[in-house]
């Protein structure tokens, strides 16, 4: 057995292998937390799965040399109180690596935007040091602090750890996020905390709607899950079309703001025409060497000019954001993109409607949804006439592409 | 292994508190960045991983972006904040795709710090984009938990990312790239990291049926519960044995029903492996957010560094890196110079897999826009 600092770690020929390289590896980094969790107990400090981490490292070597995972589902854990937020993991090898019998990942609600002080970071390391695995994802893939690893009976003390964390850490409290048929935890991008391109705050925004459906947040009850993600603009940094069911896209609906100055001093760097007039997707750009001319009834707002041009171009001041619904990835009805459902929604209204909406959608998909239907799939189902009525909605041509291509209408209100 | 406590924690004898919620994000915002909140004017990128903001109040802030390897110990991450509290008055961020970034208001700290966090954390500088010259770094690989963490991985996560991004590793840190890249990874089908609009995706993918141990399910599994857990109707009780048959035609080998019931494991060491899917995108810039097309329908699982799959990405990255024009991503190339034209270029090989025969996505999808661009 290699020994580190004093601490035995396990062989692990295959996973030695990826620690080699220059990019950080997470072999390392289960490795670091063996030792330093085993150094910090001997050195006297509480911590309830000394050797969770070495655990890890035994069960990792396995499924790397038997080429297939070692963990299994098994049963609902939860903390009292929610529904959602704890996934239970159970090790197929119980007898030989008791370690990592239980393996239950937390997830932790972050703050907004992934914003952090060191100070609310430490908390979650203090927690997790004491009654957890000392292994963490930054972040999940739907924007959670995932904490990887406890066992059952610790989940109750970790989250009251979190919970009261100001009082018992000296740090910054934390909640669980969602799991299961739930709200999942919203997720939004950096917005106006540091980027100029953002056509509302996307900050608040999900800070609010996490704050008003916290019950939705923590209780599972609907047919499946559903995700809610703020991007503040077109370019869309949280993917908020690929991966929300209700995507809050920032837009605007006026001219976008030229400091022509600012362009002629690109110009000097850059070839304007190359970089911007040529790929403006519907050719509403033009340059003269003096002046950038855009014909806003041509743009179609894809940000394109403004990206290459930041001190320049902005976006316009009649700003908002268009809706997109039913976004997920592939099972059942196979993946999608969101498809406009709000063409736009003025800035100052933006989070009323956006309640309103989703509570009427809510109710719809809950009363007419089938097990393990997302809500794209429902509207599919139902037709987006009916899905229009639920958001109290009119058809805009902006919601397709095109028009359908078959006179097959279902002319239901004729045939009551 | 349950540890015998005499005396209580405080931690055990609380009341539970519920529906808190997250800290305010307004408590984790650097002075600065609180003071210019919605003010910025505009960005420029200093250097790959560098950009520098500045707001209509002329004040100055640098973030300093590093890539991670997302699975973190808490003894790194206490590691991280030391860094950040010598550099950065205590404030940093995540960002979407793993990295970390770290906020400074005084430019003369920025080489230090990259020096200091290569040294303490090897993480490396990088993953931004220059876009007023075109010029592009390749960002972290946005992942899974695979055979770290879930019951129906198809392969590994962490692994394979990390073989890629060593292969990769100068992308990141340099730009190299004509436009942008997004590569992500999702260890099964049910694709929790959603890597359906990637430039570049690589996707586990079981593809052999359930094996149902009868015996296992007698024993283990509610039958009523794993039936319902199919999403495509594939399962049926059968009452009599006290058991579940199996149509090997409706199944889609989702690994639903071996999460209800370990009875009927999914995993197949010989047969899963992993799938690669190109040109999808989910901005709005120039070109329509597009789904992922299948480019590669397996390749198969060879651990510890997966050789094949590196190769076979870094031959489609390269490809397109030679021959896309200035911000042309992989969707908007290969709409120019067709698909017949990709598969010449990168020599990967077109055969009838590639050829969609999943008939549940409804055609009428296809009319609906899945962008917010349009005109007013
Ligand atoms: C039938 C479908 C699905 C099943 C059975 C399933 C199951 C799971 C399980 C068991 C985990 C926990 C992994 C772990 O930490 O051990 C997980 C994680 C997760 N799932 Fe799913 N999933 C499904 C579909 C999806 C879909 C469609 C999405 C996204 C659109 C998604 C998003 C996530 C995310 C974000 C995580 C966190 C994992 C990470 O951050 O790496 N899941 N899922
Ligand atoms: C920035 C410019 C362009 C944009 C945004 C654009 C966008 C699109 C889109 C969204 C489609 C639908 C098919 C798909 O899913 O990819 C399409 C189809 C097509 N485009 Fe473009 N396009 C552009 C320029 C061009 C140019 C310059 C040509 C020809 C030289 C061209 C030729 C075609 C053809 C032939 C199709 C039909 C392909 C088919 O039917 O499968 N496009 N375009
Ligand atoms: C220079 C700009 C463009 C050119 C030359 C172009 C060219 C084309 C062509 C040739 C087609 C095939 C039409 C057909 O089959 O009859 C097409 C289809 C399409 N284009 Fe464009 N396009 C451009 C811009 C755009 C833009 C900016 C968008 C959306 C943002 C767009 C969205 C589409 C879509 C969705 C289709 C498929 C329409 C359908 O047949 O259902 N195009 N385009
Ligand atoms: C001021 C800050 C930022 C600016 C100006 C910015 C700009 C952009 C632009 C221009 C695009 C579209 C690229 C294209 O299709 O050509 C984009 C996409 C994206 N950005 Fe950002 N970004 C910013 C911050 C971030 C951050 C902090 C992250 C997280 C790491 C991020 C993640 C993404 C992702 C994932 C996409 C890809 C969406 C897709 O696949 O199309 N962005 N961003
Ligand atoms: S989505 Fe738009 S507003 Fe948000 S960070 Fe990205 S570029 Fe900025
Ligand atoms: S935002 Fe896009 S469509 Fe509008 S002018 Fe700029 S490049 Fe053209
Ligand atoms: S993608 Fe599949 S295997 Fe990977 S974490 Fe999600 S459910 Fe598990
Ligand atoms: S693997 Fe998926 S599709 Fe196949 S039987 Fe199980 S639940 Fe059904």
């Amino acid at each position: 057995m290699p020994v580190v600092d004093g601490v035995e770690l396990p062989e692990t020929p295959l996973l030695d292998e990826l620690e080699k390289g220059p990019w950080p590896s997470f072999v390392k980094e289960i490795k670091k937390t063996a030792i330093e969790q085993e150094k910090a107990m001997k050195a006297g400090k509480k911590i309830k799965l000394p050797g969770a981490a070495k655990g890890l490292l035994k069960v990792l070597e396995l499924a790397y040399k038997d080429k297939r995972t070692h963990w299994k589902h098994g049963g609902i854990v939860s903390v009292i109180g929610y529904g959602g937020g704890v996934i239970g993991r159970y090790c197929d090898l119980e007898d030989q690596i008791p370690e990592v019998w239980h393996f239950h990942t937390i997830r932790i609600n972050m703050p907004a935007g992934w914003f952090y002080t060191t100070k609310a970071l430490r908390t979650i390391c203090d927690v997790w040091e004491k009654w957890g695995s000392g292994l963490t994802n930054f972040h999940g893939s739907t924007g959670d602090i995932i904490l990887l690893g406890t066992r059952t009976e610790y989940l109750q003390p970790c989250a009251n750890a979190l919970a009261y964390a100001d009082q018992l850490y000296g740090g910054v409290p934390f909640d669980i996020g969602g799991s299961g048929s739930d709200l999942r935890t919203p997720s939004a991008c950096m917005g106006p905390a540091l980027c100029e391109f953002a056509c509302y705050d996307t900050l608040k925004a999900c800070y609010e709607f996490t704050m008003r459906y916290q019950n939705e947040l923590h209780r599972p009850m609907w047919p499946y899950k559903f995700k809610i993600k703020c991007s503040g603009c077109p370019n869309d940094c949280v993917a908020a079309k690929a991966r929300s069911d209700f995507a809050i896209i920032g837009t605007w609906k006026d001219e976008i703001q030229i400091d022509q100055e600012a362009v002629r001093e690109y110009a000097k760097v850059i070839d304007i025409e190359e970089h911007v007039v040529k790929k403006c997707p519907t050719k509403a750009i033009s340059w003269d060497g003096k002046e950038l001319k855009i014909n806003n009834r041509e743009c179609i707002r894809c940000m394109h000019c403004i990206n290459v041009l930041p001190k320049a171009l902005k976006p316009g001041k009649e700003r908002g954001a268009t809706i997109l619904i039913g976004g997920k990835a592939p099972f059942v009805d196979g993946a999608i993109i969101g498809w406009v459902a709000v063409p736009f929604i003025p800035e100052n209204e933006l989070i009323e409607k956006c309640c309103e909406m989703l509570e009427a959608i809510w109710e719809w998909w809950d009363e007419e949804g089938k097990f393990r239907e997302r809500v794209g799939e429902l509207i599919w189902r139902k037709g987006m006439d009916e899905f229009l009525k639920v958001i109290n909605q009119k058809a805009d041509v902006r919601m397709v592409y095109a028009p359908r291509n078959n006179p097959f209408i279902f002319w239901r209100e004729l045939n009551e | 292994m349950v540890a015998q406590e005499v005396e209580k924690e405080p931690e055990e004898t609380l009341q539970p508190k519920t529906d808190f919620g997250p800290p305010h994000y307004e408590i984790m915002l650097h002075p600065v960045v609180k003071k210019n909140y919605g003010k910025w004017a505009y960005h420029e990128a200093v250097r790959p991983g560098v950009i520098k903001r500045v707001a209509e109040s002329g004040d100055v802030i640098y973030t300093v972006r590093f890539g991670t390897p997302r699975l973190l110990s808490i003894y790194t991450v206490r590691e991280i904040c030391e860094i950040a509290d010598k550099y950065c008055d205590g404030y940093l961020r995540f960002t979407s795709r793993h990295n970390v970034e770290f906020i400074l208001t005084d430019p003369d700290k920025i080489e230090p710090l990259i020096k200091e966090v290569q040294e303490k954390l090897g993480f490396p500088c990088g993953g931004t984009r220059d876009t007023t010259n075109a010029k592009y770094c390749l960002s972290n690989i946005i992942h899974t938990q695979g055979w770290v963490h879930c019951h129906t991985p198809a392969t590994d996560a962490s692994g394979i990312v990390k073989s890629v991004m060593d292969e990769l590793y100068d992308y990141f840190t340099d730009y190299k790239l004509p436009a942008q890249c997004r590569i992500s990874l999702a260890c099964c089908a049910n694709m929790c990291g959603a890597v359906h609009a990637s430039d570049i995706s690589i996707v586990g993918v079981h593809r052999k049926v359930p094996k149902i141990d009868d015996d296992a399910v007698r024993r283990t599994c509610e039958i009523p519960s794993t039936v319902a857990a199919c999403p495509t109707g594939a399962l049926k009780p059968d009452m009599k044995r006290k058991t579940v048959v199996l149509d090997k035609d409706k199944c889609m080998y989702c690994g639903n029903c071996y999460t209800m019931c370990p009875g009927m494991p999914i995993f197949d060491p010989d047969n899963d492996g992993v799938a690669i899917l190109v040109a999808g995108k989910v901005s709005d810039a120039r070109y329509p957010p597009q789904l992922s097309k299948v480019v590669v329908p397996w390749i198969g699982n060879n651990p510890p560094r997966w050789p094949e799959v590196v190769q076979t990405i870094k031959k489609i990255l390269e490809t397109w890196a030679t021959h896309a024009e200035k911000y042309e991503r992989i969707a908007e190339w290969v709409h120019r110079i067709g698909w017949e034209r990709f598969f010449e270029l990168t020599g990967l090989e077109f055969t009838e897999k590639l050829i969609d025969d999943y008939k549940r996505t409804p055609y009428i999808y296809a009319s609906y826009r899945t962008s917010a661009a349009f005109r007013w």
